[in-house]
């Protein structure tokens, strides 16, 4: 069985480094093409880099000072690591959902329509329209459509992270980062959520970063795998989980360290 | 139709075309000797890669969804039995090869009452694997089990063109070289029966969970069923 990397890349990681400080170096030299509409699974022990890499891809790091990136990641033909890009338009073309669900104070409508509302759409009818879209689509609509108006806060954990997917999906992003998103969910939650992210790949391109290597085996179509923040081995995941070529993913992935 | 099924699905259909294929072999390579057309026995030679293609590919879709789908209970036990079967109807596909190799030796030499106790052997092991790969398909236990049973049946027909074929050695020995390969064939059919039944076995296992390979004898398998 031999590992097929096709399909269209969506992000282009070029020789990518990152520093936490001057001196704390969490990702060395990365490379790797994201491909389109495919679930990518980002896997590796605690500490080794995933998260860090999957924040690069809408900024995240930004947000604390002391952070350096080196090197290029390419989305849509632009490097997003250079200085001119626009955050607020990045991160709604890359949208991200946490490991716990973070929805905002607000009833199930007005966390969907959010995006909506700060991209200057007003028109009663259409929010209505693109939030229960984006409720079908995160295969929530048939468990809230009457309590539309309900404070999201009372809905169930399983219940709030497929609003928060919703929510990023609302305002119609190319690419969703996933950070754990079901480390806090029960399996059947978790099974609904990783149903989800198979189903919307047709849609949008999918990262996905696990410490549930059976969770990476069972949704991702690509498979990387990080130790001490460096890329290691990345293939398709049926090559990665039949006959990885590299003994540190074998011993990973077969529960030998880690 | 969730994400795994929609797998299980195509790994079954997978399993039933090549199990077509294979009764397409038996019958052809039978068919030859009866019929006297060799052309038959060259396609069911030529056509074994196929079989074998299917074969390795069915195997890395069993082994591929045991790493990725990670399968417990009744899905586990499908792909399990999946994997095991397609290895009988491999090694039933290299009988028919044997058979055809045969056949094709002996459309020079004359009919002989053989070919016809040979041509209902056939029937009888043709049904038997028909009904194994049925019993596969529809989950039905009381099929398969009737399968089993039906081993005794073509034992006896082995046997009995067997002792016929030695006979006539006996009196005609320029008969011998014929007879031997009509005895090649008559075992390569008895050994067919056995791997439907083992197919039998496996859909057991599979619909139960109750593996019954290995019993002394149908008394004891009678009781297990």
């Amino acid at each position: 069985m031999n590992g097929i990397m096709n399909g269209e890349c969506e992000i282009e990681v070029k020789g990518l480094s990152f520093y936490y400080k001057r001196d704390l170096c969490a990702l060395k030299g990365i490379n790797l093409t994201i491909r389109k509409n495919q679930v990518t699974a980002l896997i590796g022990p605690s500490g080794c880099g995933k998260t860090t890499l999957l924040r690069c891809f809408n900024r995240m790091h930004d947000n604390f000072s002391g952070c350096r990136y080196e090197g290029e990641i390419f989305f849509n033909n632009c490097n997003i690591l250079s200085e001119s890009i626009d955050l607020i338009d990045l991160r709604s073309r890359i949208g991200m959902v946490f490991q716990r669900p973070t929805p905002f104070p607000m009833t199930v409508f007005e966390n969907v329509a959010y995006g909506l509302r700060l991209r200057g759409i007003k028109n009663k009818n259409e929010l209505y329209e693109y939030v229960e879209n984006a409720l079908k689509q995160a295969a929530l609509w048939d468990e809230v459509k009457d309590r539309l108006h309900a404070n999201a806060y009372n809905m169930s954990i399983g219940q709030q992270q497929r609003l928060v997917i919703a929510r990023s999906l609302a305002v119609n992003p190319e690419v969703i980062l996933f950070d754990e998103p079901t480390s806090a969910l029960d399996p059947i939650s978790t099974a609904k959520i990783e149903d989800l992210a198979s189903n919307l790949k047709s849609k949008y391109t999918i990262v996905i970063v696990t410490h549930n290597m059976q969770q990476a085996a069972r949704i991702s179509d690509y498979t990387g795998f990080l130790m001490l923040g460096e890329l290691i081995e990345y293939d398709s995941t049926d090559k990665i989980f039949t006959n990885p070529s590299n003994t540190m993913t074998e011993d990973y992935i077969s529960g030998r360290f880690g | 139709m969730s994400f795994k099924t929609e797998e299980l699905k195509r790994l079954k259909e997978t399993i039933l075309k090549m199990a077509s294929l294979v009764e397409v072999a038996i019958r052809d390579s039978v068919k030859s000797l009866v019929e006297r057309e060799a052309q038959l026995s060259d396609a069911v030679i030529k056509n074994d890669h196929v079989i074998n293609t299917l074969d390795v590919q069915i195997d890395e879709e069993c082994i591929r969804l045991i790493a990725r789908r990670q399968p417990v209970a009744r899905d586990l036990r499908f792909i399990t039995t999946g994997m095991k079967i397609t290895t009988d109807l491999e090694r039933i596909a290299d009988h028919a090869v044997n058979i055809a190799e045969k056949s094709r030796d002996l459309n020079d030499m004359p009919v002989t009452r053989a070919y016809n106790d040979i041509s209902k052997m056939r029937e009888v092991v043709q049904r038997m694997v028909k009904d194994a790969i049925d019993s596969f398909v529809n989950e039905d236990r009381k099929l398969a089990k009737d399968v089993i049973i039906r081993d005794d049946e073509v034992d006896d027909l082995n046997a009995s063109i067997i002792d016929d074929l030695i006979s006539t050695m006996i009196e005609n020995s320029a008969s011998v070289i014929q007879s031997t390969k009509l005895t090649y064939i008559s075992r390569n059919l008895e050994r067919i029966a056995d791997l439907a039944v083992n197919i039998s076995e496996m859909v057991i296992y599979m619909v139960e969970g109750r593996i019954i390979r290995h019993m002394a004898n149908l008394n004891e398998l009678n009781g297990k069923l």
